[in-house]
Protein backbone atom coordinates (compact mmCIF):
# COMPACT_ATOMS: atom_id res chain seq x y z
CA UNK A 1 0.00 0.00 0.00
CA UNK A 2 2.59 2.35 0.99
CA UNK A 3 4.63 2.25 -2.01
CA UNK A 4 1.48 3.66 -3.72
CA UNK A 5 1.24 6.88 -0.66
CA UNK A 6 4.62 7.94 -1.79
CA UNK A 7 3.24 11.46 -3.61
CA UNK A 8 5.87 11.78 -6.15
CA UNK A 9 5.32 8.53 -7.46
CA UNK A 10 1.68 8.52 -7.35
CA UNK A 11 2.12 12.33 -9.37
CA UNK A 12 4.40 10.40 -12.03
CA UNK A 13 1.94 7.59 -12.66
CA UNK A 14 -1.12 9.71 -13.12
CA UNK A 15 -0.14 11.79 -15.08
CA UNK A 16 0.98 9.12 -17.34
CA UNK A 17 -2.96 7.12 -16.90
CA UNK A 18 -4.64 10.78 -16.98
CA UNK A 19 -4.44 11.02 -20.86
CA UNK A 20 -5.79 7.52 -21.17
CA UNK A 21 -8.70 8.00 -18.91
CA UNK A 22 -9.19 11.42 -20.90
CA UNK A 23 -9.30 9.34 -23.98
CA UNK A 24 -11.56 6.20 -22.73
CA UNK A 25 -14.18 8.51 -21.44
CA UNK A 26 -14.75 10.99 -24.40
CA UNK A 27 -15.37 7.74 -26.70
CA UNK A 28 -17.66 5.79 -24.24
CA UNK A 29 -19.50 9.57 -24.04
CA UNK A 30 -19.68 9.85 -27.83
CA UNK A 31 -20.67 5.74 -28.37
CA UNK A 32 -23.21 6.22 -25.52
CA UNK A 33 -24.70 9.86 -26.54
CA UNK A 34 -25.18 8.39 -30.13
CA UNK A 35 -26.98 5.39 -29.00
CA UNK A 36 -28.91 7.38 -26.77
CA UNK A 37 -30.09 9.99 -29.14
CA UNK A 38 -30.23 7.34 -32.42
CA UNK A 39 -30.41 3.57 -31.88
CA UNK A 40 -32.40 3.55 -28.22
CA UNK A 41 -36.09 3.80 -28.90
CA UNK A 42 -38.95 6.06 -27.27
CA UNK A 43 -40.54 4.50 -24.36
CA UNK A 44 -43.97 2.57 -24.69
CA UNK A 45 -45.19 5.04 -22.00
CA UNK A 46 -43.18 7.86 -21.72
CA UNK A 47 -42.31 8.36 -25.11
CA UNK A 48 -39.36 10.52 -25.83
CA UNK A 49 -39.22 11.96 -22.40
CA UNK A 50 -37.63 8.41 -21.45
CA UNK A 51 -34.03 9.98 -23.01
CA UNK A 52 -33.67 11.87 -19.74
CA UNK A 53 -32.90 8.66 -18.01
CA UNK A 54 -29.12 8.26 -19.83
CA UNK A 55 -28.47 11.51 -17.78
CA UNK A 56 -30.46 11.07 -14.89
CA UNK A 57 -29.59 7.52 -13.87
CA UNK A 58 -26.20 7.53 -14.81
CA UNK A 59 -26.19 10.95 -12.47
CA UNK A 60 -27.17 9.63 -9.53
CA UNK A 61 -25.56 6.22 -9.78
CA UNK A 62 -22.60 8.16 -9.86
CA UNK A 63 -23.88 10.41 -6.81
CA UNK A 64 -23.91 7.81 -4.57
CA UNK A 65 -20.73 6.21 -5.77
CA UNK A 66 -18.76 9.34 -5.24
CA UNK A 67 -19.75 9.35 -1.63
CA UNK A 68 -19.30 5.71 -0.63
CA UNK A 69 -15.53 6.19 -2.20
CA UNK A 70 -15.43 9.42 -0.24
CA UNK A 71 -16.76 7.16 2.86
CA UNK A 72 -13.48 4.33 2.32
CA UNK A 73 -11.10 7.20 1.65
CA UNK A 74 -11.97 8.94 4.78
CA UNK A 75 -12.28 5.57 7.22
CA UNK A 76 -8.52 4.86 5.13
CA UNK A 77 -7.35 8.27 6.05
CA UNK A 78 -9.06 8.39 9.82
CA UNK A 79 -7.62 4.80 10.48
CA UNK A 80 -4.40 4.56 8.89
CA UNK A 81 -3.52 8.30 8.38
CA UNK A 82 -2.33 7.17 4.57
CA UNK A 83 -1.32 10.15 2.85
CA UNK A 84 -3.06 10.16 -0.28
CA UNK A 85 -6.42 9.08 1.35
CA UNK A 86 -6.89 12.23 2.92
CA UNK A 87 -6.61 13.81 -0.82
CA UNK A 88 -8.63 11.20 -2.95
CA UNK A 89 -11.80 11.70 -0.15
CA UNK A 90 -11.49 15.45 -1.19
CA UNK A 91 -10.96 15.29 -4.63
CA UNK A 92 -13.94 13.45 -4.70
CA UNK A 93 -16.75 15.38 -3.37
CA UNK A 94 -16.91 18.45 -6.14
CA UNK A 95 -17.56 15.43 -8.23
CA UNK A 96 -19.77 13.72 -6.48
CA UNK A 97 -21.61 16.79 -5.66
CA UNK A 98 -21.79 18.06 -9.31
CA UNK A 99 -23.75 14.51 -10.68
CA UNK A 100 -26.41 14.45 -7.55
CA UNK A 101 -27.23 17.87 -7.85
CA UNK A 102 -27.31 16.78 -11.98
CA UNK A 103 -29.63 13.88 -10.51
CA UNK A 104 -32.15 16.26 -8.91
CA UNK A 105 -32.40 18.41 -11.66
CA UNK A 106 -33.08 15.82 -14.26
CA UNK A 107 -35.19 14.35 -11.92
CA UNK A 108 -36.95 17.15 -12.16
CA UNK A 109 -37.16 17.46 -15.84
CA UNK A 110 -38.09 13.91 -15.98
CA UNK A 111 -40.74 14.77 -12.94
CA UNK A 112 -42.67 17.36 -14.79
CA UNK A 113 -43.76 15.97 -17.45
CA UNK A 114 -44.62 12.24 -16.46
CA UNK A 115 -45.23 12.62 -13.43
CA UNK A 116 -47.22 16.09 -13.21
CA UNK A 117 -44.87 17.56 -10.72
CA UNK A 118 -41.04 18.66 -10.38
CA UNK A 119 -41.18 18.15 -6.50
CA UNK A 120 -42.44 15.51 -3.85
CA UNK A 121 -40.88 14.86 -0.56
CA UNK A 122 -40.98 11.07 -0.98
CA UNK A 123 -38.24 8.79 0.50
CA UNK A 124 -35.97 8.69 -2.56
CA UNK A 125 -36.25 12.51 -3.45
CA UNK A 126 -35.45 13.49 0.27
CA UNK A 127 -32.63 11.12 0.89
CA UNK A 128 -31.00 12.26 -2.21
CA UNK A 129 -31.24 15.92 -1.59
CA UNK A 130 -29.77 15.19 2.28
CA UNK A 131 -27.42 13.70 0.03
CA UNK A 132 -26.33 17.12 -2.07
CA UNK A 133 -26.46 19.12 1.37
CA UNK A 134 -24.35 16.09 2.77
CA UNK A 135 -21.47 16.96 0.01
CA UNK A 136 -22.04 20.32 0.80
CA UNK A 137 -21.83 20.15 4.57
CA UNK A 138 -18.35 18.11 3.64
CA UNK A 139 -16.90 20.75 1.60
CA UNK A 140 -17.79 23.65 4.01
CA UNK A 141 -16.28 21.53 6.95
CA UNK A 142 -12.78 21.38 4.96
CA UNK A 143 -12.52 25.48 4.48
CA UNK A 144 -14.23 25.68 8.59
CA UNK A 145 -10.80 25.17 10.09
CA UNK A 146 -7.44 27.63 10.30
CA UNK A 147 -5.97 24.01 10.86
CA UNK A 148 -5.82 22.14 8.12
CA UNK A 149 -5.60 18.83 9.69
CA UNK A 150 -8.24 19.30 12.14
CA UNK A 151 -10.59 20.64 9.29
CA UNK A 152 -9.82 16.97 7.16
CA UNK A 153 -10.69 15.11 10.45
CA UNK A 154 -13.89 16.48 10.84
CA UNK A 155 -14.94 16.75 7.21
CA UNK A 156 -14.01 12.41 7.53
CA UNK A 157 -15.72 11.77 10.17
CA UNK A 158 -19.12 13.44 8.77
CA UNK A 159 -18.15 11.75 5.49
CA UNK A 160 -18.55 8.38 7.47
CA UNK A 161 -21.68 8.92 9.64
CA UNK A 162 -23.29 10.23 6.22
CA UNK A 163 -22.53 6.96 4.45
CA UNK A 164 -25.78 5.48 6.53
CA UNK A 165 -27.80 8.00 4.21
CA UNK A 166 -26.80 5.79 0.93
CA UNK A 167 -28.43 2.63 2.21
CA UNK A 168 -31.46 4.52 2.43
CA UNK A 169 -31.33 6.24 -0.85
CA UNK A 170 -30.72 2.78 -2.61
CA UNK A 171 -34.29 1.25 -0.96
CA UNK A 172 -35.93 3.83 -0.17
CA UNK A 173 -38.29 2.59 -2.99
CA UNK A 174 -38.46 -0.87 -1.29
CA UNK A 175 -39.12 0.24 2.32
CA UNK A 176 -41.55 3.24 1.79
CA UNK A 177 -44.31 4.08 -0.55
CA UNK A 178 -42.66 6.79 -3.11
CA UNK A 179 -44.03 8.71 -6.04
CA UNK A 180 -40.17 7.50 -8.10
CA UNK A 181 -40.49 4.14 -9.34
CA UNK A 182 -38.60 0.64 -7.48
CA UNK A 183 -35.25 -0.40 -8.99
CA UNK A 184 -34.95 -1.15 -12.91
CA UNK A 185 -31.37 -2.11 -13.37
CA UNK A 186 -30.17 -3.22 -9.91
CA UNK A 187 -32.73 -6.04 -8.81
CA UNK A 188 -34.31 -9.32 -8.28
CA UNK A 189 -34.70 -11.31 -11.59
CA UNK A 190 -32.90 -8.99 -13.88
CA UNK A 191 -32.87 -5.76 -15.06
CA UNK A 192 -36.24 -4.71 -16.60
CA UNK A 193 -35.38 -2.58 -19.30
CA UNK A 194 -35.33 -3.42 -22.61
CA UNK A 195 -31.61 -4.22 -23.79
CA UNK A 196 -32.27 -1.71 -26.79
CA UNK A 197 -32.17 0.89 -23.55
CA UNK A 198 -29.88 -0.78 -21.22
CA UNK A 199 -26.94 -0.91 -23.24
CA UNK A 200 -26.58 3.05 -23.60
CA UNK A 201 -27.58 3.29 -19.95
CA UNK A 202 -24.46 1.35 -18.91
CA UNK A 203 -22.27 2.44 -21.53
CA UNK A 204 -22.92 6.17 -20.07
CA UNK A 205 -22.72 4.98 -16.64
CA UNK A 206 -19.26 3.63 -17.24
CA UNK A 207 -18.83 7.35 -19.19
CA UNK A 208 -19.50 8.47 -16.06
CA UNK A 209 -17.54 6.40 -13.97
CA UNK A 210 -14.23 7.41 -16.38
CA UNK A 211 -15.15 11.32 -15.54
CA UNK A 212 -14.97 10.86 -11.95
CA UNK A 213 -11.72 9.35 -12.64
CA UNK A 214 -10.32 11.51 -14.91
CA UNK A 215 -11.43 14.65 -12.81
CA UNK A 216 -10.37 12.76 -9.88
CA UNK A 217 -7.02 12.44 -10.97
CA UNK A 218 -6.43 16.10 -11.93
CA UNK A 219 -7.54 16.93 -8.88
CA UNK A 220 -5.40 14.80 -6.94
CA UNK A 221 -2.49 16.08 -8.70
CA UNK A 222 -3.51 19.67 -8.08
CA UNK A 223 -3.81 19.16 -3.67
CA UNK A 224 -0.36 16.92 -3.87
CA UNK A 225 1.14 20.00 -5.96
CA UNK A 226 -0.59 22.64 -3.76
CA UNK A 227 1.27 20.75 -0.74
CA UNK A 228 4.63 21.26 -2.02
CA UNK A 229 3.81 24.45 -2.70
CA UNK A 230 3.00 25.08 0.81
CA UNK A 231 6.37 22.70 2.22
CA UNK A 232 8.23 25.12 0.10
CA UNK A 233 6.76 28.39 1.47
CA UNK A 234 7.46 27.25 4.86
CA UNK A 235 11.04 26.73 3.88
CA UNK A 236 11.44 30.30 2.48
CA UNK A 237 9.72 31.89 5.79
CA UNK A 238 11.95 29.74 7.62
CA UNK A 239 14.80 30.76 5.93
CA UNK A 240 16.07 27.80 3.53
CA UNK B 1 -34.69 17.38 -38.16
CA UNK B 2 -37.28 19.67 -36.28
CA UNK B 3 -38.99 16.41 -35.40
CA UNK B 4 -35.59 15.49 -33.72
CA UNK B 5 -35.55 18.37 -31.76
CA UNK B 6 -39.07 18.67 -30.06
CA UNK B 7 -38.37 15.34 -28.57
CA UNK B 8 -42.15 14.39 -29.31
CA UNK B 9 -43.41 17.50 -27.48
CA UNK B 10 -40.65 16.82 -25.06
CA UNK B 11 -38.01 18.77 -26.17
CA UNK B 12 -38.33 21.62 -23.42
CA UNK B 13 -37.39 18.95 -20.87
CA UNK B 14 -35.38 16.90 -22.65
CA UNK B 15 -32.67 19.54 -23.96
CA UNK B 16 -32.09 21.06 -20.85
CA UNK B 17 -31.60 18.29 -18.92
CA UNK B 18 -28.18 16.98 -21.26
CA UNK B 19 -27.79 21.24 -21.68
CA UNK B 20 -27.46 21.29 -18.20
CA UNK B 21 -25.28 18.02 -17.93
CA UNK B 22 -22.78 19.39 -20.49
CA UNK B 23 -22.56 22.47 -18.70
CA UNK B 24 -21.80 21.00 -15.17
CA UNK B 25 -19.23 18.37 -16.42
CA UNK B 26 -17.22 20.88 -18.91
CA UNK B 27 -16.87 23.41 -15.84
CA UNK B 28 -15.79 21.24 -13.10
CA UNK B 29 -13.47 19.77 -15.68
CA UNK B 30 -12.20 23.04 -16.67
CA UNK B 31 -11.84 24.77 -13.84
CA UNK B 32 -10.01 21.57 -11.89
CA UNK B 33 -7.85 21.20 -15.03
CA UNK B 34 -7.14 25.04 -14.59
CA UNK B 35 -6.17 24.48 -10.82
CA UNK B 36 -3.89 22.01 -11.18
CA UNK B 37 -1.60 23.68 -14.27
CA UNK B 38 -2.19 27.14 -12.04
CA UNK B 39 -0.69 24.79 -8.67
CA UNK B 40 2.07 23.25 -11.21
CA UNK B 41 3.13 26.74 -12.58
CA UNK B 42 2.94 27.83 -8.90
CA UNK B 43 5.14 25.13 -8.17
CA UNK B 44 8.03 25.35 -10.47
CA UNK B 45 8.21 29.54 -9.92
CA UNK B 46 8.92 29.07 -6.06
CA UNK B 47 11.34 25.97 -6.87
CA UNK B 48 13.12 28.61 -8.83
CA UNK B 49 13.23 30.90 -6.28
CA UNK B 50 14.11 28.13 -3.82
CA UNK B 51 16.80 26.44 -5.72
CA UNK B 52 19.92 29.22 -5.47
CA UNK B 53 19.41 28.96 -1.89
CA UNK B 54 19.38 25.68 -1.28
CA UNK B 55 21.91 23.91 -3.31
CA UNK B 56 21.60 19.84 -3.89
CA UNK B 57 18.36 20.07 -2.04
CA UNK B 58 15.93 16.83 -2.04
CA UNK B 59 12.45 18.66 -2.17
CA UNK B 60 11.36 16.35 -4.51
CA UNK B 61 11.01 13.32 -2.91
CA UNK B 62 7.81 12.82 -0.03
CA UNK B 63 7.25 15.48 1.36
CA UNK B 64 4.67 13.73 3.97
CA UNK B 65 6.01 11.79 7.23
CA UNK B 66 4.98 7.98 6.59
CA UNK B 67 3.32 7.14 9.72
CA UNK B 68 4.83 3.41 9.78
CA UNK C 1 3.30 1.05 19.43
CA UNK C 2 1.79 2.31 16.39
CA UNK C 3 -0.17 -1.19 15.14
CA UNK C 4 -1.80 -0.80 18.84
CA UNK C 5 -3.13 3.32 17.80
CA UNK C 6 -4.35 1.97 14.87
CA UNK C 7 -6.43 -0.65 15.95
CA UNK C 8 -7.66 1.17 18.49
CA UNK C 9 -8.32 3.78 16.13
CA UNK C 10 -10.04 1.26 13.86
CA UNK C 11 -12.17 -0.53 16.28
CA UNK C 12 -13.56 2.86 18.17
CA UNK C 13 -14.38 3.98 13.98
CA UNK C 14 -16.40 0.63 13.63
CA UNK C 15 -17.80 1.02 17.21
CA UNK C 16 -18.80 4.54 16.50
CA UNK C 17 -20.18 3.74 13.20
CA UNK C 18 -21.97 0.87 14.19
CA UNK C 19 -24.11 3.02 16.93
CA UNK C 20 -24.78 5.54 14.06
CA UNK C 21 -26.40 2.96 11.70
CA UNK C 22 -28.47 1.38 14.62
CA UNK C 23 -29.81 4.99 15.95
CA UNK C 24 -30.97 5.54 12.44
CA UNK C 25 -32.41 2.23 12.17
CA UNK C 26 -34.35 3.09 15.10
CA UNK C 27 -35.62 6.10 14.00
CA UNK C 28 -36.58 4.96 10.34
CA UNK C 29 -38.61 2.00 12.13
CA UNK C 30 -40.37 4.84 14.74
CA UNK C 31 -40.79 7.04 12.10
CA UNK C 32 -42.74 3.65 9.71
CA UNK C 33 -45.39 4.79 8.17
CA UNK C 34 -44.71 8.39 8.31
CA UNK C 35 -41.94 8.29 5.61
CA UNK C 36 -44.61 6.44 3.26
CA UNK C 37 -45.98 9.27 0.90
CA UNK C 38 -49.47 8.08 0.02
CA UNK C 39 -51.85 5.61 1.83
CA UNK C 40 -53.03 2.29 -0.15
CA UNK C 41 -57.15 2.34 -0.83
CA UNK C 42 -57.39 -0.39 1.85
CA UNK C 43 -55.49 1.51 4.39
CA UNK C 44 -58.17 4.32 3.65
CA UNK C 45 -61.40 1.96 3.81
CA UNK C 46 -60.09 0.70 7.46
CA UNK C 47 -59.12 3.73 8.70
CA UNK C 48 -62.05 5.99 7.34
CA UNK C 49 -60.01 9.63 7.67
CA UNK C 50 -61.53 12.57 8.85
CA UNK C 51 -63.12 14.85 5.84
CA UNK C 52 -60.61 17.68 7.23
CA UNK C 53 -57.59 15.38 7.44
CA UNK C 54 -55.40 16.05 4.11
CA UNK C 55 -53.64 13.15 3.19
CA UNK C 56 -51.70 11.01 -0.02
CA UNK C 57 -53.64 8.02 -1.81
CA UNK C 58 -51.76 6.06 -4.07
CA UNK C 59 -52.69 3.22 -6.25
CA UNK C 60 -53.46 1.67 -9.60
CA UNK C 61 -56.46 3.53 -11.91
CA UNK C 62 -58.90 0.72 -12.10
CA UNK C 63 -59.73 -0.60 -15.83
CA UNK C 64 -62.90 1.10 -17.24
CA UNK C 65 -63.78 3.34 -14.63
CA UNK C 66 -62.18 6.86 -15.75
CA UNK C 67 -64.99 9.05 -16.08
CA UNK C 68 -65.38 12.37 -17.97
CA UNK C 69 -68.26 14.75 -17.22
CA UNK C 70 -69.32 16.68 -20.11
CA UNK C 71 -68.85 19.55 -20.48
CA UNK C 72 -66.50 20.19 -17.17
CA UNK C 73 -62.77 19.09 -16.13
CA UNK C 74 -64.09 16.71 -13.54
CA UNK C 75 -62.78 12.98 -13.69
CA UNK C 76 -63.84 11.02 -11.68
CA UNK C 77 -62.19 7.41 -11.27
CA UNK C 78 -61.62 4.62 -9.25
CA UNK C 79 -57.75 3.96 -7.41
CA UNK C 80 -57.21 -0.10 -6.51
CA UNK C 81 -54.75 -1.81 -4.97
CA UNK C 82 -56.11 -5.27 -5.54
CA UNK C 83 -57.77 -5.58 -2.05
CA UNK C 84 -59.89 -2.34 -2.57
CA UNK C 85 -60.93 0.45 -3.96
CA UNK C 86 -61.53 3.94 -3.36
CA UNK C 87 -63.75 6.50 -5.55
CA UNK C 88 -61.67 9.75 -6.68
CA UNK C 89 -62.81 12.69 -7.84
CA UNK C 90 -60.49 15.20 -9.52
CA UNK C 91 -61.26 18.62 -11.29
CA UNK C 92 -57.89 19.64 -13.12
CA UNK C 93 -54.63 19.06 -15.58
CA UNK C 94 -53.73 15.17 -15.48
CA UNK C 95 -50.05 14.45 -16.17
CA UNK C 96 -49.21 12.73 -19.68
CA UNK C 97 -48.97 8.76 -17.76
CA UNK C 98 -52.38 9.29 -16.12
CA UNK C 99 -54.50 6.17 -18.02
CA UNK C 100 -55.96 3.08 -17.02
CA UNK C 101 -54.22 0.42 -15.23
CA UNK C 102 -51.41 3.29 -14.43
CA UNK C 103 -50.48 3.66 -10.71
CA UNK C 104 -51.28 7.33 -9.50
CA UNK C 105 -50.59 9.60 -6.27
CA UNK C 106 -53.87 11.79 -5.53
CA UNK C 107 -53.82 14.19 -3.07
CA UNK C 108 -57.24 15.92 -0.88
CA UNK C 109 -59.47 14.87 1.14
CA UNK C 110 -61.36 11.99 1.86
CA UNK C 111 -65.03 13.24 2.47
CA UNK C 112 -68.34 10.68 2.06
CA UNK C 113 -66.46 8.02 0.90
CA UNK C 114 -65.51 9.59 -1.75
CA UNK C 115 -61.63 10.82 -2.35
CA UNK C 116 -61.81 14.80 -3.33
CA UNK C 117 -58.51 15.21 -5.32
CA UNK C 118 -56.52 18.56 -5.44
CA UNK C 119 -53.93 17.05 -7.40
CA UNK C 120 -52.91 13.95 -9.48
CA UNK C 121 -49.64 12.47 -9.81
CA UNK C 122 -49.07 9.81 -12.19
CA UNK C 123 -46.45 7.05 -10.68
CA UNK C 124 -44.72 4.77 -13.38
CA UNK C 125 -43.16 1.33 -13.11
CA UNK C 126 -39.59 0.23 -13.25
CA UNK C 127 -40.53 -1.26 -16.95
CA UNK C 128 -39.14 0.19 -20.03
CA UNK C 129 -39.48 -1.57 -23.69
CA UNK C 130 -39.83 0.21 -27.19
CA UNK C 131 -44.04 0.35 -28.26
CA UNK C 132 -43.51 -2.71 -30.34
CA UNK C 133 -42.15 -4.78 -27.80
CA UNK C 134 -45.32 -3.80 -25.88
CA UNK C 135 -47.85 -4.68 -28.27
CA UNK C 136 -46.08 -7.98 -29.23
CA UNK C 137 -46.13 -9.08 -25.11
CA UNK C 138 -49.51 -7.66 -25.25
CA UNK C 139 -50.42 -9.99 -28.34
CA UNK C 140 -48.69 -13.10 -26.87
CA UNK C 141 -50.23 -12.87 -23.81
CA UNK C 142 -47.06 -12.35 -21.53
CA UNK C 143 -48.20 -9.06 -20.68
CA UNK C 144 -48.41 -7.79 -16.61
CA UNK C 145 -49.04 -4.42 -16.22
CA UNK C 146 -49.01 -3.26 -12.25
CA UNK C 147 -46.16 -4.05 -10.06
CA UNK C 148 -49.28 -5.62 -7.68
CA UNK C 149 -49.80 -8.85 -10.47
CA UNK C 150 -46.09 -10.04 -10.37
CA UNK C 151 -45.47 -11.73 -7.25
CA UNK C 152 -47.98 -14.73 -8.17
CA UNK C 153 -46.74 -14.82 -11.68
CA UNK C 154 -45.26 -18.08 -12.38
CA UNK C 155 -41.34 -18.27 -12.36
CA UNK C 156 -40.91 -20.20 -15.62
CA UNK C 157 -43.27 -18.35 -18.22
CA UNK C 158 -44.13 -21.13 -21.09
CA UNK C 159 -41.88 -20.02 -23.80
CA UNK C 160 -43.38 -17.11 -26.25
CA UNK C 161 -44.69 -17.85 -29.58
CA UNK C 162 -43.04 -17.40 -32.67
CA UNK C 163 -44.55 -13.82 -33.32
CA UNK C 164 -42.36 -11.87 -30.28
CA UNK C 165 -39.15 -10.45 -31.77
CA UNK C 166 -36.03 -12.38 -30.63
CA UNK C 167 -34.74 -9.64 -28.17
CA UNK C 168 -37.83 -10.00 -25.79
CA UNK C 169 -37.03 -13.96 -25.37
CA UNK C 170 -34.48 -13.10 -22.01
CA UNK C 171 -36.33 -10.48 -21.15
CA UNK C 172 -39.64 -12.81 -20.10
CA UNK C 173 -38.08 -13.06 -16.85
CA UNK C 174 -37.85 -9.26 -16.52
CA UNK C 175 -40.68 -7.93 -17.22
CA UNK C 176 -42.28 -9.88 -14.07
Amino acid sequence: MHRFANPTRFLRIAAVVQPWVAWITVTLFAVGLYMAFFTAPADYQQGESVRIMYVHVPAAWMGMFCYAAMAVASAVALVWKHPLADVAAKASAPTGAAFTFLALATGSLWGKPMWGTWWVWDARLTSMLILFFLYIGYMALQGAFDDRARGAKASAVLALVGAVNLPIIKFSVDWWNTLHQPSSVIKMGGPSIHPSMLWPLLILAVAFKGYYVWVLLVRIRQELTANKVRILQLRQVHGG
Amino acid sequence: MAEFFSMGGYGAYVWPSYGLAAAIMIALLVSSLRGLKATEARFERLKAETRPVRTGSNNEESPDGDEA
Amino acid sequence: MAMKRKHKRLTFLIIALGLVGVATGLVLFALGDGVSLFHSPSDIVAKTPSPEQRLRLGGLVEEGTVQRAEGSAVVKFSVTDGANAVQVSYEGLLPDLFREGQGIVAEGRYVDGVFQASEVLAKHDENYMPPEVADALKKSGHWQDGAEKTADAPPSAPPAPATVPQAVQPQQGAVN
